[in-house]
This record gives structure tokens, sequence and C-alpha cells, in this order.
């Protein structure tokens, strides 16, 4: 291909996309440093506008080696090498990293600082690509599973080593490029339910999860067995039952549990219906049946377990973070600050905003990691529900995009690399922008193309390029 | 090829999920919620707030009460303290040197939270400490002193009166939210039943700030700086000259003097006895502790919220309702032998029998009110005891005993009051009879009232047959003051029957010496004082010593009650200090030098059990 039919046929609305949010970032990043007094303008390399500029440059130039310098093929036949390479850099980040902001996670080479974990993102998600666009590879079998977990959870676990536990979420992404690929979407079902499970016994209690629990488990059965109205009536006689049970207490006095009744009154409400599925499934002999069971064994122990595995897991900043967004505790001076703040100011930016350059709360530093991970208050608060819908917008567009794209790819690597790139981007936009306005709790991942910080952005600038270059292969 | 449910699609409808629900909270948190836009405003912007000088408070005839004084606060910023001389400084503020090094340690340990803000360091000094202060003020960077301005009492007079103000605590901060650390608050007296008006309302000036709290500039030049509004003055109905007078009478005795305008209802003068020295008001904080332990309260308002017997002075309710009951008239007499010898009986004073409604009133006797009060309690047109008992409470509750008067002092209190069925728990239902109660006769047993109520009922007969609420208030700057205090309350005894009672109280004051009137100590020639006393027994020692009385006879401008605790009888301590008030008030100077001497230098202490 020559030059001049690769720029005709190159996916310019991704690209339009992109160069936007880079723009959008670098003149954010230049507003939440911006101090009236003492303004140097954007172009001060001593200021993180200047240096913002430079890794906009580079990852442009960057971008164009992709797109004219560098083969597609070599991607998929260097496959391997791309991703142990980088699982060393990772190893070697663990030995000889810097700790910046109490995660070790930086390597320093004289003026450069990069973060392997960024960079690790692509080569995992050339990796799967590779091994899954390969011909005779079965996704439903046990070696097609044990072979995709080792590929995500090798990096993963390194990175949690590097107490990144927020980047390291960004590889469970990958479920959703698995399920386009044929994994089941029962598992994406019982992931979210999982997720509500934990949620609602930390924020309310286990009584409330078994109740929901329940719940659940009733309509599943009904939409199983095609009978759901039954299921439903009987559900609107029962679940007030259940909630009567916690006050059984007081009828029987002799039935008393002391600190469990709250458990054991509800569990034993229960039963009855449980115990004749039970018998049922014996009969019937439908697997759906055993999996209600099993399933709802599971859960139940996940939440018996959820105090524990909450408090012997997860860390002390991570707790507090969990429990600040569901309102149990609150505290604005300490750990519920960053997103107090954030909501301020995203908050005050009101319609319209307060116009590029004059937030009052992101200036002057309300907002710890004002140019980093909570950029987008400065969206938010100056260019106001407008323009952070003009993001939100341009974010659902770019991954919608993609996904299209790669549904049109000839070869299943770069489809499956397509979906890879929409996965993390999609992670990434959402729990950042979730976070700065109090929807997910305080993951510390960067919002792509928009971020301040040199790894960030080279990153997300090769993973979304190297797309746009193997989607140019369909057509020859 | 029209749309399926492939999982590339489903992927899709996913990411618009994501996306909507991101906008949805977008548009709340920017359209909807108003809560971050105000939040914002106060975040980035630091308010200077400019404290209101709180309305003085001047008495009837315009001198000033409670004024205003400058006074500072010494701020420390922490973050900007350099090393400094900690013992000159101790010696400027008389401070501790220990507490001082615990304090800075403290603010170590705090740093982060503390950060560049300024934090109270010693509060209301004096004018010659903050002089000392700022002389030596570039020995001790990072200290600085902010004005305030403190209460001052230039008229050295009715501490309990006009309460104090302090500062608000979290408690009430969080009751009031209008309150912010650092204001002030009126808690007790005139200051808090005019807080509203006294107040005042804070202004400020807006700085920009950043993160570390330093100001950054002034915002917009000022433009937007509020000016703040400084509270209204008020003008109460206290006679400030009448009020020390007052004062001065009941040092060394214990109780409460009352005296009222009867035209009016204004309250002339109110003495409870001992009070707080109006000297430690403003430092209120600094004697609170000591005043709160002392045995003898003097932080209790006995004027307005101690139920006392009235004792004899009660007589003179029983007489006015046994004559409006038609039960009783001026020609019959009753007999006394040295008491009323009927049930367990009432003991009186040797005095001529039988005796008339004026001499009964004259000399106080007992026996006589006792005949009185059965008439009453056993009228024939009542079917029992029970209604006869209410209809009298219901007299009684006319002239406002029994219940609150609804004066605007905050902490008064209504007394006692029995109710019939009071009686029937005691006795059961229909068991008992006018020689049960036989006590309230003459003011005693399960009546209680407060001396309010007692000056009340002084002005109610001097005004023969109603009373204005008593109140304090004159009028407030620029306001009217609320119509409540002007509505006449009838009782509901005849104007005429309160004549008749009232030549008994002239007499009890101003018969000649040895015709056996209770009262002729406080005669004072040519003011016509009208007056009844009173010996209320008290189980916990030495009777209490009562009297009211108005003057002068027709048109009368004051109307006192003088209740002096563990004194003895009503006409040796109360009489007098309630006629030399009136005189004083009347006359402008005293003329009975030796009473007057007799009274100063009298102490009543000794008898009160602590």
């Amino acid at each position: 291909m020559t030059s001049a039919s690769i720029y005709r046929k190159l996916d310019w609305p991704l690209i339009v996309c992109y160069l936007l949010l880079v723009l959008t970032g670098w003149l954010s990043v230049f507003s939440s440093v911006y101090d009236p007094e003492y303004s140097t303008g954007i172009m001060d390399f001593s200021q993180r506008s200047g240096m913002q500029f430079i890794w906009i440059v580079s990852s442009l130039v960057i971008a164009s080696l992709i797109i004219f310098a560098i083969n597609p093929k070599f991607y998929n036949v260097t496959a391997w090498l791309l991703y142990a390479f980088s699982l060393l850099l990772l190893l070697s980040v663990l030995f000889l990293g810097v700790e910046v902001n109490g995660s070790r996670s930086w390597l320093v080479a004289g003026p450069l600082r990069i973060q392997p974990a960024e960079f690790t993102k692509i080569t995992t998600s050339i990796a799967l690509a590779s091994l899954m666009g390969g011909y005779n590879f079965r996704l439903r079998t046990l070696s097609g599973y044990s072979r995709i977990a080792a590929i995500i959870l090798i990096p993963m676990m390194l990175i949690v080593m590097e107490k990144e536990t927020g980047s390291a979420l960004v590889y469970l992404s990958f479920i959703f490029m698995l399920y386009r690929e044929g994994l089941s979407g029962w598992f994406l079902v019982l992931g979210m339910i999982a997720i509500l499970l934990f949620v609602t016994t930390l924020a309310f209690s286990p009584f409330v999860s078994v109740t929901i629990l329940f719940g659940i488990m009733v309509i599943a059965r009904g939409l199983f067995t095609k009978d759901l109205l039954r299921h439903i009536i009987f559900l609107v006689i029962y679940i007030p039952l259940i909630i009567l049970s916690q006050r059984l207490e007081n009828l029987f006095r002799f039935a008393s549990f002391g600190e469990w009744n709250d458990l054991v009154w509800p569990l034993l409400i229960i039963s009855p219906p449980f115990v004749f599925h039970i018998v049922q499934a014996f009969r019937q002999k439908k697997k759906y049946m055993w999996n209600i069971i099993l399933s709802s064994v599971l859960y139940l122990v996940l939440i018996f377990s959820v105090n524990i595995l909450f408090d012997k897991v997860l860390q002390d900043h991570q707790k507090v973070r969990i429990e600040n967004l569901l309102g149990i505790t609150q505290d604005l001076q300490g750990a519920g600050y960053n997103v107090h703040q954030s909501m301020i100011a995203i908050g005050s930016g009101g319609f319209a905003g307060k116009g590029f350059l004059h937030g009052t709360q992101t200036k002057f530093n309300f907002v710890p990691e004002q140019s980093t991970d909570f950029i987008f208050c400065t969206v938010g608060e100056e260019l106001g529900f407008l323009g952070s819908l003009f993001i939100v917008l341009i974010y659902a567009y770019l991954l919608i995009r993609i996904i299209s794209l790669a549904e049109k790819q000839k070869d299943a690597f770069s489809r499956i690399y397509g979906y890879c790139v929409a996965s993390v981007i999609f992670l990434h936009f959402f729990i950042n922008i979730g976070m700065t306005i109090g929807l997910v709790p305080v993951i510390g991942i960067p919002l792509p193309f928009v971020s301040y910080g040199g790894s960030s952005l080279w990153s997300f600038t090769i993973l979304l390029f190297i797309f746009i270059r193997l989607d140019l292969e369909r057509w020859k | 090829m029209g749309f399926e449910f492939k999982r590339n699609n489903i992927l899709i409808i996913g990411i618009i999920v994501a996306s909507a629900t991101v906008m949805l909270r977008l548009f709340s948190l920017q359209i909807v919620d108003k809560e971050y836009k105000i939040t914002a405003s106060n975040n980035a912007y630091r308010y200077k707030v400019r404290y209101p000088a709180r309305g003085l408070i001047l008495d009837r005839k315009g001198n000033i009460l409670v004024g205003n004084e400058a006074s500072y606060d010494i701020m420390v910023t922490p973050y900007e303290v350099k090393e400094f001389d900690t013992l000159s400084l101790c010696r400027i503020f008389s401070l501790d040197p220990i507490s001082v090094r615990e304090m800075f340690r403290e603010f170590k340990r705090n740093r982060k939270r503390i950060g560049y803000q300024s934090l109270p360091f010693v509060k209301q000094i004096s004018g010659k400490e903050y002089a000392l202060f700022v002389e030596m003020s570039y020995k001790f960077e990072g200290f600085n002193a902010v004005s305030r301005t403190i209460r001052s009492y230039p008229f050295n007079a009715g501490a309990n009166l006009l309460g104090y103000i302090n500062e608000v605590d979290t408690s009430f901060m969080r009751k009031n939210p209008e309150y912010k650390r650092g204001d002030y608050v009126g808690r007790t007296g005139l200051e808090e039943s005019y807080e509203a008006v006294l107040r005042g309302r804070k202004g400020y000036n807006i700085y920009l700030r950043d993160v570390h709290n330093r100001v950054k500039s002034s915002f917009e030049d000022g433009k937007y700086d509020i000016e703040a509004v400084p509270g209204k003055n008020i003008t109460v109905s206290i006679d400030a000259p009448l009020q020390r007078y007052g004062e001065l009478l009941m040092k060394n005795k214990m109780g409460s003097l009352v005296a009222i305008e009867p035209s009016s209802g204004e309250i002339l003068t109110l003495v409870s006895s001992p009070g707080i020295d109006v000297n430690k008001l403003a430092y209120i904080n600094k004697y609170f502790s000591e005043l709160s332990k002392d045995p003898l309260k003097p932080m209790f308002n006995r004027a307005v919220m101690s139920p006392y017997p009235p004792g004899s002075v009660f007589k003179l309710v029983n007489g006015l309702i046994a004559l409006q009951e038609g039960v009783l008239d001026t020609i019959v007499r009753y007999p006394c032998n040295m008491g009323y010898r009927v049930g367990r009986g009432v003991g009186c004073h040797s005095h001529p029998s039988p005796l008339s409604l004026t001499q009964s009133i004259m000399m106080s006797c007992n026996s006589y009110y006792c005949y009185a009060f059965r008439n009453i309690m056993d009228n024939r047109a009542y079917p029992n005891i029970a209604t006869s008992f209410n209809k009298w409470r219901e007299y009684v509750t006319s002239f406002g005993f029994g219940e609150k008067l609804g004066s605007d002092f905050p902490s008064e209190q209504g007394g006692t009051l029995p109710t019939s069925s009071h009686y029937d728990r005691i006795h059961g239902k229909n068991r008992w009879n006018s020689l049960s109660i036989i006590s309230l006769a003459i003011g005693q047993g399960e009546i209680g009232t407060t001396p309010l109520h007692l000056a009340n009922l002084a002005a109610t007969i001097a005004n023969r047959g109603y009373y204005y609420t008593p109140h304090l208030i004159k009028s407030v700057q620029d306001t009217t003051i609320k119509a409540d205090f002007s509505k006449r309350h009838y009782t509901m005894v005849d104007t005429l029957n309160f004549k008749k009672i009232i030549q008994g109280m002239y007499l009890a004051v101003n018969a000649p010496p040895g015709s056996g009137a209770t009262a002729t100590r406080a005669a004072v020639p040519g003011l016509d004082i009208c007056g009844k006393t009173g010996t209320a027994q008290n189980p916990h020692g030495k009777d209490h010593s009562v009297f009211i009385c108005f003057a002068p006879k027709d048109n009368p401008k004051i109307a006192v009650a003088a209740y002096i605790e563990n004194a003895g009888f009503g006409a040796t301590w109360a009489a007098p200090i309630a006629s030399l008030l009136v005189e004083m008030y009347l006359n402008g100077k005293v003329a009975r030098g030796d009473l007057e001497a007799y009274i100063l230098t009298g102490n009543t202490m000794i008898n009160v059990i602590k």
C-alpha cells in the first residue's frame, strides 16, 4: 500500500476521537495546574502542561511509526516474545522499581520514568489474540480455559505484588472479550450477582443479601420452568414473611438465637421451599435445578464470608474506599476527601461549566491527583454538564466503533485484539469517571488519552493504533 | 439484516447502558443537586467573619445596663510560629508555661489537620494585656490579636436579671445550626430572652484561598463582602438605680424583692439574693464552676423560679374569693381564741377578738380566714367539696397562681397549686373535707408561689381586679413589642370587693401603733402604702418573712413583694425592705435613716440552712 492510499483507508473517525480526547486532556492538565497569578503559559516545560505536550508529540510519532513502519504481521509473530519481555519488565520493577505514592511500579532510567504495568496491557492483549486466533484453539475446553487464565493472571499477580491493585483490576475486563468469543454469558450474570450480594452484605446486612438471593433464585427457577407468574406470587407472599421473621424473637422468647437471631430465623423460613426444591431436583433430574442449588450454596458461602474477606484480604485504604462509597462511613477529611472534593468540583460546574481556566475547585489543589486520576473533575467543573456529556459520548462512540470494526475483521487475531482494546478502554473509562462522580470506589487508574502521564498516554496510543493499523489489512 | 441479540450487540448495549448511567449521574450531580454548588463556594473562598456588635440593654430611663467593650483574642498560627520566649509570653497573659507547652505539643500532633489555620490561643484578654502584647509582638511570630467585643456592665446591678452570654458549644450548635463555632449566645436572663434581636447579623469578607488555607487575595476587591449588622438595642422596664438600691437592701439576706408598675405590668426591680456579681458576668467562663458549686446557688433566680408558701399574704386572696362568693361580708365578725380550735386547728397570735374583715387583715388573724375558707369550701351552692374546691381553684388561677405568668423572663416557673384529684389521691375520693385542707386558708400547705406571683398579686390588688403580665421589655429599637403585654387579665373578683380588702391593707400599715396592725414599720407619711405581712411556716427552719404592698393607695405607682427566707416575722424584715424600696421609688430618697441603716447592716443569712 502506498502512503496515499493508507491515508484514505485509515479509520478517521477513531483518529478524530483520539485527537479530541488528547486535546481535551492537554487543556485540562494545563487548567488544573494553572495559577492565575504565576501563569507561564501552556508550553512551560517545567509545568505538567508543557510535559504533556511532549508526551502528546511523542505519542503521535509512535502512532505514525505503528501505521507506516511496522508490519502488522509482526505482532502475531512476536506475540510471545513481547509478552515474555513485558513480564520480565514487571518482574524487574519488583526489584529495581521506585516507590511512588505507596506503590512500587515505576522503572527509572535517567530522565525517563516508565510504568511497565501500562504496557503489559498491550502485550497481554496481543498474546490473547495470538492464542485464541490460532486455528486449533477451542475456548470451551479445560486447556483453553487454563491457558487463557494463565495469560491473564500472571501479569495480574505481578501487578498486585507491586501494590497497584487498580491496574490489576483492569485485566478482569478481558472477560468482555471472552464473552464475545464464546464464554458462557452466565459467567457475567453470576459475576454481577456476586458483586451485588457483596455490596448489599457490606452496606446493609447478610440478612438483606439472603433475602435478595432468595428472590433472585426463585425468579430464576420461574424463568427456567416457564412459570414465572406463580413464582412471583410466591415471592410476594414469602418475602414479607422473611422480613417479619426478624421480629419473631419477640413472639417466641424461648426460640431466641441471641446475636444470630437475625440470620437463623430467615434461614429457617427459607429452608422449607429450599428443601422442596432439592426434593424436586432429585425427582425431575433437571440440570438447571442442580445449578440453582449449587450457585445458591456458593452465594450463601460468599455472603457469610464477606466480612472475613473484607477484613482479611483487602488493604485498609481499599476497605475505607469501599465503605465510603457505600456510605457506611463518612470521612470527608480523610479517605472520603478525594471523592467528596471531586463531586463538589463536578457538581459546581452546573450546566455549562465555569469556563476554561475559570474553575475554582480544580485550582489550588483541592482535588488531589488533579491532573492524573481525577482529571475528569476539571472537565466537569469548567465545561459543565455539556462538556462532560460530550466526553462521555466520545468514549461511547469510540468503543462502539472499535467493536463494530472488530466484527468486520477477516482474521480472528485482529478481531480478538480489537475486543481486547475495547474492553480495556471501557473499564478505564467507566471506573475512572465513575469514581470521580461517586459511582464506584476510588480505584487509581487513569482516564485513557486524557490523564496526565507519559506511560499512560503512550500505552493507550500504542494499544489503539495497533488496532487501527490491523484494520487497514481489511482493504487488501 | 435487522437487529439480533448477537453477542457483539449485547456488548454494545452494555456500553450504552454504562454510558447512560454515567450521564444520568452527571445530570443529577451537575443539574439537579444544589448541595454541591453551595459547598463549592465555601471551599475556595475563605469567609472571614465580621462579628456584629451585640445590642445594648438600656433601663427605663436610658441608663446603659449592658454595653460593649473592646476585647482581644490572641490567635496563633502554629505553622508560622518560630522559636519564642515562652516564659515572657506566659508572663503577659499570666499563663502556666507547662500548659502552653502541652498546647503546642497538641498542635504538633494535629499539624496535618491544622495546616495553615489560626487557632485561639488566649481568649478575652484585657486592654492592658493587649497593649503589653502589641509592644512585644515582634518577638512572637505567628501570634496575632483579633478584636472582639465583650459585654460590659457600667451599672452595677441586675446580674441575674441580665443573664450572661458565652460561646456556643457543640450540643448547642447541633440544635441551632445557624450558630457557628466562635459565636456567642445569651444563655440566661434578658440576654437569652432577646437573643434574636440583640444578636445582630454577621457579615463577612471574602478571600480566595488555596487548599492550605492560605489567603490568596480579596475576592473581586470586596465587591461581595457583607457588612455586619449590629444587634438592636433594647430598653427594659428596670429602674436601674432602684434595682441597685434593692440589691443593696437584700445584701446578706436570702430571698427576693420584686417591684412592678401596676398600671403597665412593667417590672421595675427584680432582685434574687444572693446573686451573681455583675463583674463576673463578662468572664462567666472563668467563674462558672465556682458559681455553680456555691451552696447558696447564686445562679438560681429565686424571684421567678422558687415556689414558696405565700403565708398570710394569701389570706387576701381567700378573703376576696369569699366576698365574691357571697359567703363573707364586711359586717360579720369571727372569734379567735389564740387560734381556730376545730379539727387539728390552726394557732394564732394574741389580738382582740372577734374581728371584722378589715381588722382581720390589719391584724392578720388566722382564725378569721379558717372560717372564711370553710365558708367557701362548705358552701351549699356546690354539691360536694371537690366542686367547691375546683371553683376556689378557678378563682386562684385567675390571679395568675399555679402557672407561669408568661413574662419574658426565660426561666420563669409556675409554682404549684393542688387540684381536687390531688386530695382524692391522698385521702380517697370524697374522703376529705374543708378541714383536711385548712392550711390553704392561711397560705400554707400544698400551694407554692414565686415572688413574682406575689408581686403580681400586689399589682392586681392595686389595680382593683386586673393585672398586666409582668414583663421586662419596654421597647426594641425599630420595632414594637408584642401586644401580649398590654392586655388586661381580669380576676374573677369584682372591683368593689377589692376596695373592701384594700381598706384592711391600708390600716395594716397606717393604723396607729398599738392598734394591733402588723405592718406599721412599713408606714411612710404621705405615701399611703397598703400592705399585708406574711410569716410563712417553713418545715426546714426559721419562718420566711413575707410582705406585699402597693402605693399610693389611690392611683398606685408601684407594687412590691419582698420574700426573705428564714428571717422570721413578715413585719421584721420583709415589710421594712419593701417599704424602703417604695419610699426610694416614690420620693427619690429615704427619710427613715435609722430603719435603712438597720436593714443595710442586717444579716439574716445566719439562719439559713446551707
